[in-house]
């Protein structure tokens, strides 16, 4: 027989003043399993849960319900007193007659009335709770690191400092990602590479760290603390261990056009290549797509078609028949760090998106973005840092920066804010002036978004120092007279349209998550909002963590980022690493769900409902081996707790611990006895 | 399908040489439309500024009467009545309570939603049949080399959700007819500029500014004419130009796109009414016929030779 | 029981399941807001609407309840990324059948409160109480079984149970 504690919190006033707090315990007194029922001022002070301790001794209590605020703001607490008492915790529930009774009604006598009902509904419900205990599960300390641009760099480095091993993966031929690209940064406009090449270098030497380039994750397995990963490392066609970066096989290339991807188009590579001289690893990797002998091979021809860069290599590195390789990692945290892509204003667009035809939808040659803006200033890219625009070498006279292209355009399907372009538009213009003295730097803006340390003094440095002309106002049309760009837009400050004729236009377009993020998400299982960008489990207090447990987010690819912003975000989700790395085992709730194997029909609906994957088919074999009957089988890790596999299930086979059927139904019928 | 034609007033007034174009071509490609009856203004430009339900309720009087008299397709020629009905259908669409209370204001049943067609996108559909029947001529090709700049202006693309024809910025239907009449149409900047409208009467010296951009731009691209699908462009180009060439400079006529079509199958600049037109088309149609001579004589020579 | 009308009006019961993450919480943050409403609801809460049997929906009926509240997360919003999904379809489904089998949909309400919309979830509650009071009572399943009305007297009459006239 039950023996159930009721106790009615007045909450000082709050409570008190609507509910009539002794009619309550005094009415709940009388309810049959009711062993002890009373009020008290605050159940949460000291004394309040003292006399809740006293009370499950001295009344040998099997249950405690707590009539007070909601279980939101105080479940934690009562449970702990309760198991202070030597009570199981889960035999402790709150009843809401704050949020959901005192504080939203007026009329005493119904209030009084609904925490009645409030109260016994509960009483009914922890009459069919069970003892419960906390799940331990065991932790594999070695973390995967999704992408290597700088956040996912500074993320490896902090896990792998912190003494664990951390697996590595990017997807193209080397780490660094876009800040490898850039020429300087703000708003030190110190050099880029300068910074980020000895990271690179110090990821790739790490003890702790394996790097796995040109390498993608196919698929993941498992819940936290216990992820199986399978990554793609993809053809190499040349061998990593013998190859030692002299770069013979380049030179021997006879293709020398493919467009630079590292120089965002506007430079040459050859066929193999390594994507910049800085390269880490320095290994070259053959596109076989624009590769003479693998496009030979792919149009069926048996002749073997050039292979110069294998007579170029005098350690025989170079390995045409190389395959695919799929490798297995077991790790215990997963940090997604794939960063961006910039929007482009071209005719074919992605899915919910649209160009821009007022630009020209990119056919423009000297209409470039921020990105390739970036390659014409670096002193490594395809001019050498000097400032020459892509059409015909001429350097530019005028250049128009445009902020927020696709950005905070609703229309375009991209609401939100970039942010990075404000600052780098100032630097863009900078950099411009610096290098042609007597060029006129124009920028078209919106608002100018400097909010960051330093920030808003660079940008009145770019004004006041460099001469850059901010006009407020949108650029509506684009197009080519002759030798220039016709830039018409519209000064809101002045009131007037603008006309001016350009030799460049920089755009900032949109940054936008990486193409293939919503099917990595979907292999993680965490969400993502409507643009593709992750989802951070709480937008201001869990922002590097998911709704997923052991996976974390760092940098572009939860929202737009800078590079301070990306490597605050890595360290902070590496911190959230190795504080999941701290502990032998981890706890958690036991709210459930497990599988009744004796009357499971082995339908498994409840597989294909559940949004987790924990649902696995389970065969039940006699002893000879034969398999006797499937039926499905929860793994306790995985499960996270909703309940919907319950509901499916139409032999009844699933129950969810602290919902289970009884406790529900007991629930509901408590309330058939409303007044 | 069963076509209605909705001619709309500038058709019957200071376009006359429109509708005379449009239908000598409708019935030369054997297009089979019936004009509405008992049509009635559509409210363009003043009504809808005024009052929303007046400015919905004159164009939607109008598809009403095309669907009981057995329609299901409408085109209205003039850019602007197109805008209107287009516009009308769009928002008794969107709007449950504007469409609840029409049929009092009509007196007519809500119409269904009809397809409303231009004149471009019209002629477009029926490319091939203008190619057939340039291809049949015996005289020589006489739109060929002809470099045309194709003018949009706003109304026919603009606001695109509520038109759906074409790409905003960047259309190109009208280069396909002017291909299929066998001219070259240009690539030029000035095709969705705006062309003032009926600032014409109010502010001549605006609507002048805004038209000398739009000929110089045609002229800097090599277009020797310009071609319009709206009573209102055209009268601004045409009527206009005059004060928006500079001296020395010829003239550059704005022709209806139904007039390319018309000369390219063969129809007279009579049956066309091109004599009503401020810019005098003589010396161009001139130049196309005597180089159209010359290159059937060479042809010919060469055949002989 | 206090509706907004009068003390003679009818006070209709009805049982609201909640999921945990965004209606209760967003019940919550009506009571932190001290948002007033009607007090005809009692809150069920469910780690999810995708636990929600729509069973539960039936006892609830069964016992006495005028009406039923399900409501969860936006569409994708969900704590546990598809439940709510599940219950959409569920209820999709649900309500048709429960209108075939003689309870009128108007006393079941379906809807989305996230963790922020207190209000919308004062609105959700007092919409119902409004539409359920406007219905009356559900005798329907009562004549069926044979319970006692409110008055004592049986309706299990054949014209209680056809529902021509109440004794």
């Amino acid at each position: 027989m039950a023996r159930i504690g009721v106790f009615v919190c007045h909450c000082g006033e709050n409570i008190g003043r609507t509910v009539d707090c002794a009619a309550v315990a005094e009415t709940l007194a009388g309810h049959p399993g009711v062993a002890h029922a009373e009020d008290y001022k605050y159940m949460c002070s000291d004394p309040g849960q003292a006399l809740i301790k006293r009370a499950i001794i001295d009344k040998r209590l099997t249950g405690v319900v707590v009539a007070a605020c909601s279980p939101h703001m105080h479940e934690k607490t009562f449970r702990r007193a309760a198991s202070q008492a030597g009570l199981n915790p889960f035999m402790c529930e709150m009843a809401n007659i704050r949020e959901h009774c005192s504080w939203i009604h007026e009329d005493r006598d119904a209030a009084t009335a609904k925490a009645i009902d409030t109260a016994r509904t509960i009483v009914e419900k922890v009459k069919h709770n069970e003892p419960l205990q906390t799940i331990h599960i065991p932790v594999t300390k070695r973390a995967l690191v999704i992408g290597g641009g700088i956040a996912g760099i500074q993320a490896a480095l902090d896990i792998a400092d912190g003494g664990h091993e951390v697996v590595l993966v990017e997807k193209d031929p080397s780490i660094g990602g876009h800040m490898a690209q850039l020429s300087e940064t703000f708003p030190t406009l110190d050099c880029s590479q300068c910074i980020l090449t000895p990271r690179m270098v110090e990821a790739y030497q790490h003890p702790n760290i394996k790097l796995m380039t040109w390498s993608e994750v196919e698929a993941v397995d498992g819940y936290i603390g216990n992820f199986t990963v399978t990554v793609r490392k993809k053809a190499r066609s040349v061998d990593a261990d013998v190859c030692n970066g002299c770069g013979d096989c380049l030179a021997a290339c006879p293709n020398r056009r493919t467009p630079s991807e590292f120089d965002a188009g506007l430079g040459t590579r050859s066929a193999i290549y390594v994507p910049f001289p800085q390269a880490v690893p320095n290994t070259p990797v053959i596109d076989r797509a624009n590769c003479g002998r693998f496009k030979a091979i792919a149009k069926g021809i048996k002749k073997e078609v050039c292979g110069k860069c294998a007579e170029a290599c005098l350690k025989g590195a170079i390995d045409f028949t190389q395959q695919d390789e799929l490798v297995t990692e077991e790790v215990g945290a997963i940090v997604v760090a794939t960063g961006y892509q910039l929007y482009s204003i071209g005719r074919a667009q992605p899915e919910g998106l649209t160009g821009y035809g007022e630009y020209g939808y990119g056919e423009i040659p000297d209409v470039i973005d921020g990105l390739q803006f970036e390659r014409l200033a670096s002193a490594s890219g395809p001019t050498a840092g000097e400032l020459r625009r892509p059409s015909d070498g001429k350097v530019p006279q005028t250049v128009v920066f445009v902020h927020c292209v696709g950005s905070r355009d609703p229309e375009k399907g991209m609401a939100y804010c970039s942010k990075i372009c404000c600052m780098y538009n100032a630097k863009h213009a900078m950099l411009y002036r610096h290098k042609v003295h007597d060029g006129r730097a124009v920028l078209f803006y919106m608002d100018v978004r400097a909010a960051g340390k330093g920030y808003d003094e660079f940008t009145r440095r770019a004004v006041e120092e460099d001469g850059a002309e901010y006009l407020r106002g949108r650029v509506s049309r684009l197009y080519r007279d002759g030798d220039v760009i016709k830039v018409v837009g519209y000064d809101t400050l002045a009131h007037e349209p603008v006309e001016i004729d350009a030799d460049m236009v920089v755009l900032a377009t949109a940054i936008r998550p990486q193409p293939g993020i919503k099917q990595l998400a979907q292999t993680l299982s965490v969400s993502y909002d409507e643009h593709g960008f992750i989802n951070e489990a709480h937008p201001k207090l869990r922002p590097v963590e998911t709704n997923t447990a052991g996976v974390y987010v760092a940098g572009a690819c939860q929202a737009p980022r800078d590079i301070p912003d990306s490597v605050a975000m890595a360290s902070a989700a590496a911190a959230k690493v190795l504080g999941l790395f701290s502990v032998a085992e981890l706890e958690r709730e036991p709210a459930v769900a497990a599988v009744n194997e004796t009357t499971c029909v082995g339908c498994l609906t409840c597989q294909r409902v559940c949004p987790y994957g924990a649902v696995e088919a389970k065969e039940i074999r006699d002893r000879d081996g034969n398999v006797v009957r499937t039926v499905a089988s929860i793994n306790p890790g995985v499960c996270q707790g909703c309940g919907t596999c319950q509901a499916v299930c139409m032999s009844k086979s699933i129950e969810l611990a602290t919902f289970t059927d009884a406790e529900m139904y007991s629930e509901i019928e408590a309330l058939a006895f409303w007044p | 399908m069963t076509l209605a034609y909705y001619p709309g007033c500038s058709l019957k007034g200071t376009s006359r040489e429109f509708e005379e174009s449009f239908l000598a071509v409708t019935r030369a490609l054997r297009i089979e439309m019936t004009e509405i009856d008992d049509w009635s203004c559509c409210g363009a430009s003043s009504a809808h500024p005024i009052s929303r339900d007046l400015g919905v309720a004159l164009p939607a009087r109008n598809l009403a009467l095309a669907a009981e008299q057995g329609a299901d397709e409408v085109v209205a020629p003039c850019a602007a009545c197109y805008n209107r009905l287009a516009t009308a259908q769009h928002e008794l669409g969107a709007d449950a309570d504007l469409a609840a209370r029409m049929p009092g204001i009509l007196g007519h049943s809500l119409p269904p939603a009809l397809h409303i067609h231009n004149v471009v996108d019209l002629l477009a559909a029926y490319a091939p049949r203008i190619e057939e029947l340039v291809a049949a001529r015996v005289d020589p090709p006489l739109l060929a080399g002809l470099r045309v700049a194709a003018y949009y202006g706003c109304l026919l693309v603009r606001p695109n959700e509520v038109t759906g024809f074409d790409d905003a910025e960047q259309p190109a239907t009208m280069e396909t007819v002017i291909s299929a009449a066998g001219a070259s149409p240009v690539a030029w900047n000035m095709a969705v500029e705006c062309c003032g409208g009926a600032f014409s009467i109010s502010r001549t010296q605006s609507v002048v500014r805004l038209g000398r951009r739009i000929v110089a731009d045609a002229r800097a691209h090599g277009a020797q004419a310009i071609a319009v699908a709206c009573p209102l462009c055209h009268t601004n180009l045409d009527l206009r130009q005059a004060a928006m060439t500079a001296r020395g400079e010829e003239p550059l006529p704005a022709l209806f796109i139904t007039d390319l079509v018309g000369l390219a199958i063969g129809l007279s600049p009579g049956e066309l009414g091109l004599a009503r037109h401020f810019v005098d088309t003589e010396p161009l149609l001139a130049s196309l016929a005597a180089e159209a001579e010359a290159t059937a004589t060479a042809a010919a020579a060469q055949e002989s030779s | 029981m206090s509706g907004d009308g009068h003390a003679d009006e009818f006070e209709p019961r009805i049982t609201a399941f909640v999921c945990n993450w965004c209606t209760y919480t967003g019940a919550d943050l009506a009571g932190t807001s001290r948002l007033h409403m009607a007090s005809n609801v009692r809150i069920i809460r469910v780690p999810c609407t995708g636990r929600i049997d729509p069973l539960f929906i039936v006892k609830a009926f069964e016992r006495g309840a005028d009406g039923v509240i399900v409501s969860g997360c936006h569409p994708a919003d969900c704590h546990y990324t598809a439940g709510n999904y599940h219950a959409r379809r569920r209820f999709a489904l649900f309500r048709e059948l429960a209108a075939f089998v003689g309870i009128d949909p108007g006393r079941m309400t379906f809807s989305w409160v996230s963790a922020s919309e207190g209000a919308k979830w004062r609105d959700v509650v007092n919409d119902t109480v409004a539409r359920v009071r406007a219905l009356g009572p559900f005798d329907e399943y009562r004549r069926l079984v044979d319970l006692p009305d409110a008055s004592g007297e049986s309706y299990a009459t054949i014209e209680g149970l056809l529902g021509r006239t109440a004794p």
